[in-house]
C-alpha cells in the first residue's frame, strides 16, 4: 500500500514535468527546426527567443475561448481533456532512478501504452465534433493511424519485457546493468534490434511525427482534427503532443537503452545524477525525433496502413516467437 | 406592416414547374456542375469538400471543389478566378509601354518571360527587331529567372508532399538569384526590364561576377535537392505511377512546358520555335516517358541543368552594341495582329496583340500555359486520394495570378 501524500505530490510533480517540458520542447523544437531549416528559428523575444514561448503560453491563456456554430458543445469541449488527461497519466510510471518515480506500478510499461491508446478516441471525438469536414477527415486518419500502430508498438514492447521479465520500469531498467563480453553494455537495442526498429517506427506514427503526420498533414488537412480549435483548448492539444514525445521518448530509453544507467560506470557512481543522464537520454531521442521531422516528406494514408498491417505486426508477432525461441534455448542449453 | 409578414414561397408556380435536373442544378455549391453521385453500393454519402481557395497548398488562390468517398476523390472541379485583375482589359486604356509592368503581374514568379513575350509582339507589330545584345541579357535573365521559377516550384512541392527542409534550402539559391535579378533589373519580382525594343538597362559591371558564383556553385546545391527529394523513398513510393497524363490526353488539353515534355512530347518553344539566341545555345530538352508525376518531377529538375548551361554560355557570349533599339517614345504600331510566345518555365507563353493604329492596343490576350495545364485536373483526379490531389497540383506547377489574369 502506498502512502496517498506520496500519491498525490507524485502525481502534482508529474503534472509540473509534463507543463514545463511542453514549454521547453516547444522552444527546442524551433531552434532544432530553425538550425536543420537555415534559419535561426525564435531570436526576437528575450535572449535568443527565449521567451518566445512562455509568451505563445499567455497569448492562448489570454485568446477568447472561441466555439464555431453549429459544433457538438460537450463533445467539443471534452475532446481536449480526452487527450491530455491520458497524456498526463502517461507520466506516472516513469522512473527517473531506482527510487525516483511518481507513482510505483507493476506494469508501468504495459499502463503508459494504455494510456496512451485513450488519446485516438479525443482526437476523433475532437474531430466529430468540430462540425467541418476537414477535421472530421483528420480525425478519422488519425484513428486509423494510431489503432494501426498501437499494435505493433505494443508488440515491439514484449521483447524487452521477455527479457526484462517484469513490465515495471525501474525492473526494466535495473536488469541493463553490466556488459556483455565485457565490451558491449547490457542494452536491450543490441539483443532486441528488430524489436527497436519496430517501436522507432511505430513511435513515429504514434507521435503524430513525420513522416506519418497524417492527422495533421499540413498540405493536406491544413491542420487535420485541430482545425476549428484555438487558445487554451488547442494548447491542449498542443501540449499534449509534446508530452507524448516526452513519454514515448523516456519508454524508448527505458526498454532499448538502459534508462539512467551510464555503459561500464558502476550505477552506484552515478546514483545522484541518474535523472539528469535519465534526461540527457530522453532530449538526445526527441532531437532524433525531431531531425526526422525536419527533413522527411509525409508517406500517404493507404501506404502506411498498408505498411501497418502487412509488414510491422507480422514481424512483430515473428519478432516475439524468435525471441521466446532464442530464451528457451539458452535456457535449455544453459 | 404586410411587407414585413414572412412570405413562404409555393412550392412550385402553377404551369411552370422546373424539370427536375435544373432544380438541383440551382442547389449545387458554385462552380459544381454536376450532382454529386451521394450514396454507393456500401450506403455511404459522399462529402463534397472545398479545397481552397484559402488552403496551404494549392499555390494562391485555387479552388477545387472535391467529390470525396472516404479519402479517394470521385470527382473535381476546379473554380477559377479569385485572383482577376482584368489584366487583359486593363492593357486596352495604357500605352504600349506601360503594358510591361502588367503583365509582370500576370505569372509573378517569372516575370521576365511574360515581358519578353509582350515585347516580341510589339516588335513583331512595329516591324522591328531587338539588338543582339538585348536579346542575349533577355534570354540571360529569362533563364536566371526561369532557375528561380523552378526553385520556388521545387520548394513548393516539397511543401505539398510534406517536407519542409526542401522549401528552406532552395530558397537560399533562390535568394541569390533575385539578388542578380535585383542587380540587374533594380526589382526582384515584377522587373520592368524587359521592353519593346530592347531591355531597360544595360548589364551593370558587379552583375557578371555574382552570376558565376552562382553558377560555380549551383551544381552542388542541386545534388543537395536530388539528395533531398529525388533519392527519397517515400517520395518514390507517392509520385510514381500518380496523375498519369499521357501524351495524347496532354495534346488534347493543350497542355505545355514541363508538364507536356513530362509526357514525352518533344515541344519547347525554344527549339521549336526558336526566338533570342536560343539557335546558337548548346542545350537539349528533357523528355519523360509516361507523363506521372514523377515524370514531371524529373523534367524540371533536369531543365534546371539545362538552364545552369545556358547561363554560362549565354554570359560568355554576350555581343556587344546597344540594349535599345532606336524606338519613339510614344509607340502607334500599324494596324494589324501580331501572336509572339516564349517557353516560360511553365510552357508556352503567348500575347496575342491587335492594333488599331492608336497608342494603345484594340485587344491583348494572354495564352496563359499554367491555364491549359490546371484544366486537366478535371480528367487525372478522379480516383486518387486526397494527398495525391495536392502533389498532383503541385507537380503542374500552376501560378493562379497568371491562371486569373
Amino acid at each position: 500500500m502506498s502512502d496517498p501524500g506520496r500519491d498525490i505530490v507524485g502525481a502534482l510533480a508529474a503534472l509540473a514535468l509534463m507543463l514545463t517540458n511542453g514549454v521547453v520542447l516547444i522552444y527546442m523544437l524551433r531552434k532544432v527546426l530553425g538550425r536543420f531549416h537555415l534559419r535561426l528559428g525564435p531570436m526576437r523575444v528575450g535572449w535568443r527567443g527565449l521567451l518566445q514561448t512562455p509568451m505563445d503560453v499567455v497569448k492562448l491563456l489570454t485568446k477568447e475561448d472561441f466555439e464555431p456554430a453549429m459544433t457538438d458543445k460537450w463533445v467539443f469541449r471534452l475532446a481536449p481533456l480526452v487527450v491530455f488527461v491520458p497524456s498526463f497519466a502517461a507520466y506516472l510510471p516513469l522512473a527517473f532512478s531506482p527510487t525516483l518515480r511518481f507513482a510505483g506500478l507493476e506494469t508501468g510499461a504495459l499502463f503508459i501504452l494504455t494510456a496512451l491508446a485513450i488519446i485516438p478516441v479525443g482526437v476523433l471525438m475532437a474531430g466529430w465534433a468540430s462540425n467541418s469536414k476537414w477535421s472530421l477527415l483528420g480525425g478519422m486518419r488519425a484513428t486509423a493511424q494510431q489503432i494501426a500502430y498501437e499494435v505493433p508498438l505494443l508488440l515491439a514492447l514484449v521483447g524487452p519485457v521477455m527479457l526484462a521479465g517484469s513490465l515495471d520500469m525501474t525492473e526494466i531498467v535495473l536488469s541493463q546493468q553490466g556488459a556483455w563480453l565485457g565490451v558491449l553494455p547490457r542494452w536491450y537495442v543490441i539483443p532486441q534490434f528488430g524489436a527497436f526498429v519496430l517501436f522507432f517506427i511505430a513511435a513515429l506514427a504514434e507521435l503524430n511525427q513525420t513522416p506519418f503526420d497524417m492527422s495533421v498533414a499540413e498540405s493536406e488537412l491544413v491542420e487535420g482534427f485541430a482545425n476549428e480549435y484555438s487558445g487554451m483548448k488547442f494548447a491542449f492539444f498542443f501540449l499534449a503532443e509534446f508530452s507524448n514525445s516526452f513519454i514515448i521518448a523516456a519508454l524508448m530509453v527505458t526498454l532499448f537503452f538502459g534508462g539512467w544507467l551510464v555503459p561500464f560506470v558502476d550505477p552506484g557512481l552515478t546514483a545522484p545524477i541518474a535523472p539528469v543522464v535519465f534526461l540527457v537520454k530522453v532530449y538526445l531521442v526527441i532531437f532524433v525525433l525531431m531531425w526526422i521531422r525536419a527533413t522527411l516528406p509525409r508517406i500517404r494514408i493507404d501506404q502506411l496502413l498498408a505498411f501497418g498491417w502487412k509488414g510491422m505486426i507480422p514481424f512483430g508477432l515473428l519478432w516475439i516467437l524468435s525471441t521466446g525461441l532464442v530464451m528457451k534455448l539458452a535456457e535449455v542449453t544453459g | 406592416m404586410p411587407e414585413r409578414r414572412s412570405h413562404s414561397m409555393p412550392e412550385a408556380l402553377p404551369g411552370s414547374i422546373p424539370a427536375e435536373g435544373a432544380v438541383v442544378a440551382s442547389r449545387l455549391p458554385v462552380g459544381l456542375r454536376r450532382v454529386p453521385r451521394g450514396v454507393d453500393e456500401l450506403a455511404t454519402e459522399h462529402l463534397v469538400v472545398n479545397m481552397g481557395p484559402q488552403h496551404p497548398s494549392t499555390h494562391g488562390v485555387l479552388h477545387i471543389l472535391l467529390e470525396l468517398d472516404g479519402e479517394e476523390v470521385i470527382a473535381a472541379e476546379a473554380s477559377l478566378g479569385y485572383l482577376h485583375r482584368g489584366i487583359e482589359k486593363l492593357a486596352e486604356s495604357r500605352r504600349y509601354n506601360q503594358i510591361t509592368t502588367l503583365v509582370d503581374r500576370a505569372d509573378y514568379a517569372s516575370g521576365i518571360h511574360s515581358e519578353w513575350a509582350y515585347a516580341l509582339a510589339v516588335e513583331e507589330l512595329l516591324g522591328i527587331e531587338a539588338p543582339p545584345k538585348a536579346q542575349w541579357i533577355r534570354a540571360l535573365m529569362g533563364e536566371i529567372n526561369r532557375l528561380a521559377s523552378h526553385l520556388l516550384w521545387y520548394g513548393t512541392f516539397g511543401l505539398d508532399s510534406g517536407a519542409m527542409g526542401p522549401f528552406l534550402y532552395c530558397m537560399r539559391d533562390r535568394e541569390a538569384l533575385l539578388d542578380i535579378l535585383e542587380t540587374v533589373t533594380g526589382q526582384r519580382m515584377m522587373f520592368n526590364y524587359v521592353r519593346p525594343g530592347g531591355v531597360a538597362m544595360d548589364l551593370p559591371p558587379e552583375a557578371e561576377p555574382m552570376i558565376r558564383k552562382f553558377v560555380a556553385g549551383f551544381p552542388r546545391a542541386l545534388s543537395e535537392f536530388h539528395d533531398l527529394i529525388t533519392g527519397n523513398e517515400i517520395i518514390q513510393a507517392r509520385i510514381k505511377g500518380i496523375g498519369t497524363i499521357d501524351a495524347q490526353t496532354a495534346l488534347a488539353f493543350g497542355m505545355t512546358g514541363g508538364c507536356l515534355r513530362g509526357a514525352g512530347v518533344p515541344w519547347d518553344v525554344r527549339t521549336a520555335k526558336p526566338y533570342g539566341p536560343y539557335q546558337q545555345l548548346d542545350f537539349s530538352v528533357p523528355l519523360g516517358t509516361v507523363g506521372d508525376t514523377w515524370d514531371r518531377y524529373m523534367v524540371r529538375m533536369e531543365e534546371m541543368e539545362q538552364s545552369l548551361r545556358m547561363v554560362g554560355q549565354l554570359l560568355e557570349g554576350i555581343p556587344e552594341g546597344e540594349h535599345m533599339a532606336k524606338v519613339p517614345k510614344v509607340l502607334r504600331p500599324p494596324a494589324g495582329e501580331a501572336y509572339a510566345c516564349v517557353e516560360s518555365p511553365r510552357g508556352e507563353l503567348g500575347i496575342h496583340l491587335v492594333s488599331d493604329g492608336s497608342d494603345t492596343p484594340a485587344r491583348m490576350r494572354m495564352r496563359s500555359p499554367a491555364l491549359y495545364n490546371l484544366s486537366v485536373i478535371d480528367e487525372v483526379l478522379p480516383g486518387c486520394l486526397i494527398a495525391d490531389v495536392v502533389v498532383i497540383v503541385g507537380s503542374l506547377d500552376i501560378v493562379l495570378g497568371e491562371i486569373d489574369r
